[in-house]
């Protein structure tokens, strides 16, 4: 059974995820979905992966999350409080969100996932290094390389076209 | 180090409703940057049932794949607000609905 840590964390992430979507600010719904973010980084530290919850509140919270932030406040105002929906697409998307969460969790209850316990220790958190550093440095190579090139690919989309070059005197 | 408590039942069961919270969303949702939080949310779901059967098959590997996979969806973030700020500067909007130049 899950202790009351547990209990608090879960109705903060699905609160505030619905709070995110649901909100009519885009500014307090990426706030929002900050909040949902760190309890997720919450749950990592129960579940015994300390590192893993630090690269999310650095990576999501630190720069994901204020990525949004900054996009959010560069779009006109009226669209940041428009909220543009049809109701038929809400029934229906009330109904898809019932059917995978039932549908789902019928499965995951029949599938014997219950009796799964463990008595062992959790995973060192230098051994994740040591992975890294070992067995898995080419796929660290080519996560910096795709990193890198998501950056560049971002300045690229994102520079503007109509402005000449030549203007600049500096 | 604490006991462990929580059994695998409870995290996979806030990861269902994480993910079914990110399909309504993406359903129902016709705002770009919306729709890249429910994103954000199915693959913050995806990562915590990796770390929590991580955790009860005791394995760094499921760990090692949420760290890369937390990378990649910053990447995919940042090409995604690009598009959608490009989007807007062609159409001064961003519903989505509107985007809709490449239809036949």
């Amino acid at each position: 059974m899950a202790d009351t840590v547990f209990l608090a964390l879960s109705v903060l992430t699905i609160g505030s995820a619905i709070a995110a979507l649901e909100i009519r600010s885009l500014i307090y719904g990426s706030i929002a979905l900050m909040v949902t973010l760190s309890a997720v980084a919450g749950f990592f530290l129960l579940a015994d992966a300390p590192f893993v919850a630090m690269f999310q509140i650095s990576v999501y919270v630190g720069s994901i999350a204020v990525l949004i932030l900054f996009t959010v406040m560069l779009v006109r105002r009226e669209l940041i409080f428009s909220k543009i929906e049809d109701p038929r697409r809400r029934y229906a998307g009330v109904g898809l969100m019932i059917i995978v969460m039932v549908g789902l969790g019928i499965i995951i209850i029949d599938s014997g996932i219950k009796t799964i316990t463990t008595d062992s220790p959790p995973v060192d958190f230098k051994k994740i290094g040591e992975d890294f550093l070992t067995y898995y440095s080419p796929a660290l190579v080519v996560m910096a390389l795709i990193l890198a090139s998501a950056v560049i690919g971002a300045l690229v989309l994102a520079r503007r076209e109509d402005v000449t070059t030549g203007q600049r005197t500096d | 180090m604490l006991p462990l408590v929580n059994e695998l039942i409870d995290f996979v069961i806030v990861s269902i409703a994480l993910l079914a919270i990110g399909i309504y969303g993406l359903a129902t949702k016709r705002n770009a940057i919306r729709m890249l939080f429910a994103i954000e949310m199915i693959v913050n779901a995806a990562n915590l049932n990796l770390v929590a059967f991580a955790r009860f098959i005791p394995n760094s590997q499921g760990q090692t794949l949420t760290l890369f996979s937390i990378a990649i969806a910053a990447a995919e973030v940042a090409v995604g607000l690009a598009l959608i700020i490009v989007a807007y500067r062609m159409y001064k909007n961003i519903d989505i609905a509107d985007f809709r130049s490449l239809k036949g």
